[in-house]
């Protein structure tokens, strides 16, 4: 089955070698995996989407836990979430064909973002299913696609869930030049106290 | 006297308030701030800095012969001691040379620190002379590594580094110093580089329902058996794991790499489990109907075919790594924390029950193939592995710290040598690295200079790191090293014995005369023959003052029984064939 993991991670060089090296090491395919910034400046979010057995989740969550870089994981695929991709369309084009497209850009809700004499390109979001539907129509209506590129899946749950990590560091300053950043990130429970006690001194 | 203490020591309140210092000083006050009294290491051009700081401070450094040596060391250091041990390193060769004795560690789960030096940070990633991408390198055989480039991280990245390896699982840690952090200065302060607390893995679980559930299975439990794992020394459970045995009346058997984490002379100590495990021990886990899984993880060397494995008993599991619960074997009751600390909850509760039916019961499963008193055994002339094994037992009152490598002989020693003081086993378990024993002991030595250290290891093992010999007279370590030496790589020959109709394809091995090779060494040695010279011999080791090695020319084709092929069930065991001398299966059943 499909399996979406959130970790939110260390914002550190070599972070994603070592997530995407545990998945080598268990010989799981990565269906696809983003990277990004977070409201926090020293914690980087990962939304990882592999296809393995179902009983594997535990052993994946529990070995990606086990890295020191790794500060949180959820499995997102099991609980009621906003899951979103983004794909960028290269469509050949010229102005016979335009019209179709623009319709068919209309009823995916997609935007036409750039417009050139012989291509245009489509920029879609939503869930994959509407990504793929959007490609089988392109394809079935004789459009050719000179070029696709896709983000991959983010996941973020439904309702107040937040993270445990997260919830420990108090309100987000995000992106600000805290004091927090030229710290040993390493367990972000303790960074709160560390900071107190030094200012107090 | 060799090289204890240096002269110029610094005193060692180093430690105590900030100060400027190079990164290569930065190094070594953090190692002596974390305790570290002793590394192992071997210098060259991206760690001459740090080398060149040594003299100023209070540790003594080995030189070794190979730095898998170094990495072996530091691991026998750990595991003698209970203490993290130190490898140092140059980058490139003296780095990927460290690779097989981290490994090593990680599938033991050693904590052990290794320092490599790198190339200076400005030209990192140009392949510039002796750079290798170290941390990519050992990032699958390493708990967690670090590359540092600037001086003001040595210090906490150490720290952590020690944190790292000693915390939850242990594990080795490296720690790679780009040689400008080295050379150029910071504020060192000792107290704010201090890491972050051990974060506890958050699937650690063993709430109060699990341990119901436990203990409503270990009540009503007719056949129970503990299987005692390494995690009971790691977790220093060992009070725990004995009260849990005798107030449940519940008999023990052992891995290897657990086998001194229970008393050999305890009367509920089954013996070793698994592929050369005794049959009533691995009949009585096959007949089992609760296990205990103490500190261990269902390797597939102990638990044989799964499919087959302990069908009737429920299964409960104590274990500090929840990636280790349900990995191998399904288990029923996962109590997934520290092994000390959950037994210390679960045993106020557990009641005292009678376990005399189920003991009877694999007492008479022993039956004749009981008979292991080898040495009631007519002398026939010929000099067997398990006869050298009983007598070193006997001669060193079951006292010494054994240090085995891999194969034949430590299959031998794990049968023969009867362990009752923890941690006086050392030996590869998980990566199988031959090679191991020879450093391994020397670690060991210099961990406990007070203790009987006995180097067990076969004719091929032995010649994979016999350089070390150079460490030992180097140091002046009262070491005794056996040779069992059988002309053959012994397991392999084994193997093609059973499974590759005896076509010994490359087993056969040449050696030197290992004890002209002591000799060149300036080490004492003697060969042993003969069944009756292995006594005298032994003792002669002993009352050496210094090291000596014996080769023992142990009968050649002889093999490692009961033995469970891979992949076979637990109690389908080639058992020794009748009529060889070593009565161990007598008539049949």
């Amino acid at each position: 089955m499909l399996h979406t993991f959130v970790a939110l991670v260390e914002d550190k060089p070599g972070v994603l070698t070592r997530v995407a090296s545990l998945f080598r090491r268990l010989n799981i395919n990565i269906t696809s995996l983003t990277v990004g910034n977070t409201e926090r400046e020293e914690i980087s979010r990962m939304t990882i989407v592999a296809e393995a057995a179902e009983d594997r989740a535990h052993r994946i969550m529990a070995s990606l836990y086990k890295l020191e870089n790794v500060l949180e994981v959820d499995d997102v695929g099991r609980h009621s979430a906003v899951v979103r991709e983004l794909a960028l369309l290269k469509v050949a084009s010229g102005p016979e064909t335009r019209a179709d497209l623009f319709q068919l850009a209309e009823v995916f809700h997609a935007r036409i973002v750039d417009l050139a004499p012989e291509s245009l390109m489509l920029e879609i979001t939503g869930s994959a299913s509407k990504i793929e539907g959007l490609v089988q129509i392109l394809v079935q209506s004789n459009h050719k696609i000179l070029e696709m590129a896709r983000t991959g899946r983010m996941a973020m749950r439904r309702g107040h869930h937040t993270s445990r990590v997260v919830e420990a560091l108090g309100d987000a300053t995000p992106h600000t030049e805290s004091a927090l950043a030229g710290k040993p990130k390493h367990v972000a429970l303790d960074l709160i106290a560390e900071e107190d006690q030094h200012n107090s001194i | 006297m060799s090289n204890s203490g240096n002269p110029n020591s610094s005193d060692p309140a180093i430690t105590s308030q900030p100060t400027l210092l190079t990164g290569a000083e930065t190094l070594w006050a953090t190692l002596v701030g974390e305790g570290v009294r002793d590394v192992f290491g071997y210098p060259g051009g991206a760690i001459l800095p740090a080398y060149d700081a040594l003299r100023k401070f209070p540790i003594r450094h080995i030189l070794v012969r190979h730095e898998q040596g170094a990495a072996h060391m530091a691991d026998g250091y750990a595991r003698a001691s209970g203490r993290v041990g130190v490898a140092v390193a140059t980058s490139g060769p003296g780095a990927t040379n460290l690779v097989t004795g981290i490994a090593n560690a990680m599938l033991d789960s050693i904590p052990i620190v290794c320092v490599t030096g790198q190339v200076p940070s400005k030209v990192l990633g140009t392949d510039a002379f002796q750079e290798v991408d170290i941390t990519g390198i050992t990032l699958p055989v390493t708990k967690h590594n670090y590359l540092v480039s600037r001086t003001e991280d040595i210090a906490p990245a150490l720290r952590e580094a020690f944190r790292v390896a000693q915390s939850g699982r242990p594990g080795p840690v490296l720690v790679d110093i780009a040689k400008d952090a080295q050379q150029n200065s910071a504020i060192f302060d000792f107290e704010a580089a201090a890491p972050a607390p051990y974060r506890p893995h958050p699937m650690l679980r063993a709430d109060s329902t699990s341990i119901r559930e436990a203990l409503d299975l270990l009540r009503t439990a007719k056949r129970p058996v503990i299987l005692a794992g390494h995690g009971i020394l790691h977790s220093r459970a060992l009070e725990q794991v004995r009260t849990l045995a005798e107030r449940g009346q519940i008999p023990v058997a052992c891995t290897l790499l657990g086998l001194t984490a229970f008393p050999a002379s305890h009367p509920l100590n089954l013996g070793m489990m698994g592929m050369h495990g005794e049959s009533w021990v691995n009949q009585a886990i096959q007949q089992a109907d609760v296990l205990i899984a103490c500190g261990m993880r269902f390797d597939d060397r102990v638990t044989g075919s799964l499919a087959t494995y302990a069908p009737n008993a429920k299964k409960i599991h104590i274990e500090i790594d929840p990636a280790e619960i349900n990995k191998n074997v399904r288990v029923d009751v996962a109590l997934i924390g520290d092994l000390k600390e959950v037994l210390e909850t679960l045993l106020p509760l557990l009641p005292k029950r009678d376990g005399a039916p189920w003991l009877d019961a694999i007492s008479a499963m022993k039956g004749d193939a009981a008979v292991r008193d080898i040495q009631q055994l007519p002398d026939n002339g010929h000099l067997y592995a398990a006869h050298v094994m009983h007598d070193l037992w006997r001669e060193t009152n079951g006292d010494a710290i054994v240090v085995t490598d891999v194969g034949q002989h430590q299959m031998w020693e794990a049968q023969y040598y009867k362990h009752d003081r923890p941690r006086s086993l050392i030996t590869s378990g998980g990566l199988g690295t031959m090679g191991f024993a020879l450093p391994a002991a020397i670690g060991a030595k210099v961990a406990c200079p007070d203790r009987e250290v006995w180097v067990v290891a076969g004719d091929g093992g032995f010649q994979m790191t016999s350089a070390e010999l150079s460490t030992i007279a180097q140091e002046k370590l009262n070491i005794n090293i056996a040779i069992v030496n059988n002309g053959y790589l012994g397991m392999v020959r084994q193997w093609q014995e059973f499974f590759y109709d005896k076509n010994y394809e490359s087993t056969p091995l040449l050696s030197p005369d290992f004890v002209k090779l002591a000799d060149a060494h300036g080490i004492h040695g003697a060969h042993v023959r003969k069944r009756g010279e292995v006594v005298s011999t032994v003792q002669a080791a002993r009352k050496h003052d210094g090291a000596f090695l014996i080769d023992f020319h142990v009968e050649q084709e002889d093999s490692v029984y009961p033995m469970i092929p891979a992949g076979a069930a637990l109690h389908e065991m080639i058992r020794r064939p009748a009529g060889n001398p070593l009565v161990e299966t007598a008539s049949k059943a």
